[in-house]
């Protein structure tokens, strides 16, 4: 890493300073904390934005810690118990009405999943703000696309695991949409399912998927997101390097040590955070049926369908572009073609990178034209995911119709309004 | 390959060999695991063919039977609700059966083998409810005064004929899919498969 990692630590002569010295001539204790922390200088001007972050590895950690205390209770079983219920649900009802303390650590976990996706979209939203995606930070906004997409799928998977109707149907409806591949789509559903229909192998599988694959992959992009980070060092709200002004002890003259500065501000922020955490979890963990469904309080039945299958919030933009593809294009479907431009619409920021060709990086010195496309871009995400919590009407649809285009427009035009915008001159130095 | 001087070329080939041998072998190690991602001989066996005996079913009547956790239905149909197919073809959105939804042998205007019984998966085509069934015609059936006879979804609307085809402008994409089927004697139908020597 830095040049800073070749010095050893010294012991002062106690017994806790030759004990570090033990171990730093062992490992490289010293440089990865001088690295990562006490000398890792990020510009002094981060603001509000800068906290969802730091507020995303602690959820990360909150939802592996609840989540491996769920696992000592819960049965990936979707055999009927004596009763009459399947055990997998059985079990959730178990932990949340016999396990002791069982209900906190459920909720906490159901409502950092839907917590994880309010501080990363508002992390991603904060790159679109100051263009952290921007060259050289290219591979760190890839690393944090596929960690947004390993979260999409560990939302999936952890959403069949109640075993609920809703838990059920969904897994039904997004597994048949890869049926919608010509060819190989109906075998690749059989395969994914494991069954003809969703059933047991499908919930041991997801189980297994949710619990250990999806996480240790998630917290590899984790690192590697951090470590690209650190290589090239943090945009900031002006858009502009520090590390183009440095002082003569090659510290950017901007910059100031990750620790205890933006250490401690990001406890303030932790502090918050958990505020309003706690809150939810114990005045309204169900959020009016948005972060916990209704419908999923009834155990899976496959020869009933709930009347109206709508996806959790956080999916809901992407299901409302799925439903708005109404229309038969070049002897594809509409129903594949709803298919594509879900997809597309997921990965496409990760093309932010290149199709961003303005001169410069920030909100703050960008012209109208970018301001303009962006603010038609959030009341559209934001549209797009209201609507995909109501059941679809002709005029409903027509709105998603518009909004998805929209939606698109703002990526494949980004080309072209941002190299034609009016910008304003970025500063030398950072303006607090 | 780029051999110079200062490399040793027999070393080089050897060395690419055997980590190209050593990859095969790996790729190769990856096709277990992928595989027990298919359904299992258990999962395999429980949604193994089933036989229904249509002797008892008399014209005009329907049964359900479960195939692969899905009902499927067999309507005998009488001479009159054949009549009605020809006259709905205008209101299909796929009245000559041009979507893959059925074998080779149900592609025709019945949707059937033998015109009389229809084997259909009384599994909408949107989002995968069951439709109830409105055999009733006109104005009893509370449909509409016109009303042929059919399947009416209850979840988002969508109408069938009893041909299992999907209404026009309806939320459901497809007719009903109809299952591999095969007659084993004019009394026995095999859902599940299309040949009897299985």
């Amino acid at each position: 890493m830095g040049a800073t990692s070749t010095n050893k630590y010294k012991s002062d002569g106690t017994a806790a300073g030759g004990l570090l010295e033990w171990v730093d001539a062992r490992f490289p204790f010293l440089s990865l904390w001088n690295d990562h922390l006490a000398r890792y200088y990020a510009p002094k001007n981060f603001n509000f934005w800068y906290y969802f972050g730091s507020l995303a590895m602690l959820v990360l950690g909150l939802q592996i810690i609840t989540g491996i205390f769920l696992t000592m209770h819960y049965k990936p079983d979707a055999a009927l118990n004596a009763s009459g219920i399947p055990a997998a649900f059985a079990s959730v009802e178990y932990i949340m009405r016999d396990v002791p303390w069982g209900w906190l650590i459920r909720y906490m976990h159901s409502t950092g999943a839907s917590f994880f996706f309010i501080v990363i979209y508002l992390h991603m939203f904060r790159g679109m703000l100051y263009g952290s995606y921007r060259k050289p930070r290219e591979l760190i906004w890839i690393f944090g696309m596929l960690i947004y997409l390993c979260l999409m799928a560990e939302a999936l998977l952890g959403y069949l695991l109640p075993w609920g109707q809703l838990s059920y149907w969904g897994a039904q409806v997004i597994v048949n949409m890869f049926t919608a591949i010509p060819l190989i789509g109906t075998d690749l559903a059989l395969w994914l399912r494991g069954d003809y229909v969703v059933s047991d192998a499908t919930l041991n599988r997801f189980f297994a998927l949710h619990v250990v694959a999806i996480p240790l992959a998630l917290v590899g992009l984790v690192a590697a997101h951090i470590m690209a980070l650190h290589e090239v060092g943090s945009n900031n709200p002006d858009g502009i390097e520090i590390k183009k002004k440095k002082g003569p002890d090659g510290v950017p003259l901007d910059g100031i040590p990750f620790h205890p500065y933006y250490s401690v501000k990001d406890i303030v922020g932790i502090v918050v955070f958990l505020m309003v955490f706690a809150f939810v979890i114990f005045f309204m963990p169900e959020a009016g049926g948005y972060f916990l469904e209704f419908n999923n309080f009834y155990p899976a039945d496959p020869l009933v369908t709930p009347s109206h299958i709508a996806p959790l919030w956080y999916f809901s933009p992407y299901y409302s572009i799925l439903r708005a593809n109404t229309v038969n294009f070049f002897w594809i479907d509409a129903k594949l073609w709803g298919v594509i431009f879900m997809g597309l619409g997921t990965v496409i920021f990760a093309f932010l990178p290149w199709l961003d060709r303005s001169p410069v990086k920030s909100i703050r010195y960008r012209g109208p034209l970018f301001k303009g496309a962006l603010a038609i871009f959030v009341v559209c995400f934001i549209t797009l995911g209201v609507l995909g919590t109501l059941p679809a009407t002709p005029g409903l649809t027509l709105i998603a119709q518009v909004c998805s285009i929209l939606y698109f427009a703002f990526f494949l035009l980004m080309p072209i309004y941002t190299s034609l915008d009016k910008c304003k001159a970025e500063p030398e130095r950072v303006t607090g | 390959m780029i051999c110079d001087d200062k490399v040793d070329c027999g070393r080089r080939r050897l060395l690419v060999a055997t980590a190209t041998l050593g990859g095969v072998a790996g790729v190769a190690t990856a096709i277990p695991f992928v595989s027990t991602f298919a359904p299992s001989e258990r999962a395999k066996s429980a949604g193994a063919p089933v036989e229904a005996d249509i002797s008892k079913l008399a014209p005009g009547q329907m049964m359900t039977v479960e195939w692969r956790g899905k009902p499927v239905w067999i309507i005998h149909r009488t001479p009159e609700m054949l009549d009605t197919l020809a006259k709905l073809t205008d209101k299909m959105a796929d009245p000559k059966s041009g979507r893959p939804m059925q074998p080779g042998y149900a592609k025709n205007e019945h949707r059937s083998i033998k015109p009389e019984y229809l084997v259909a998966i009384g599994i909408c085509t949107h989002l995968g409810c069951s439709p109830s069934e409105k055999f009733k015609t006109g104005a009893e059936s509370g449909v509409t005064d016109d009303w042929q006879g059919g399947f009416f979804c209850p979840c988002h609307g969508s109408f069938f004929d009893l041909a299992g085809r999907v209404y026009k402008s309806m939320p459901a994409p497809d007719n009903l899919e109809i299952p591999p089927h095969v007659y084993l004697s004019d009394a026995k139908i095999l859902i599940g498969e299309d040949t009897k020597g299985a």
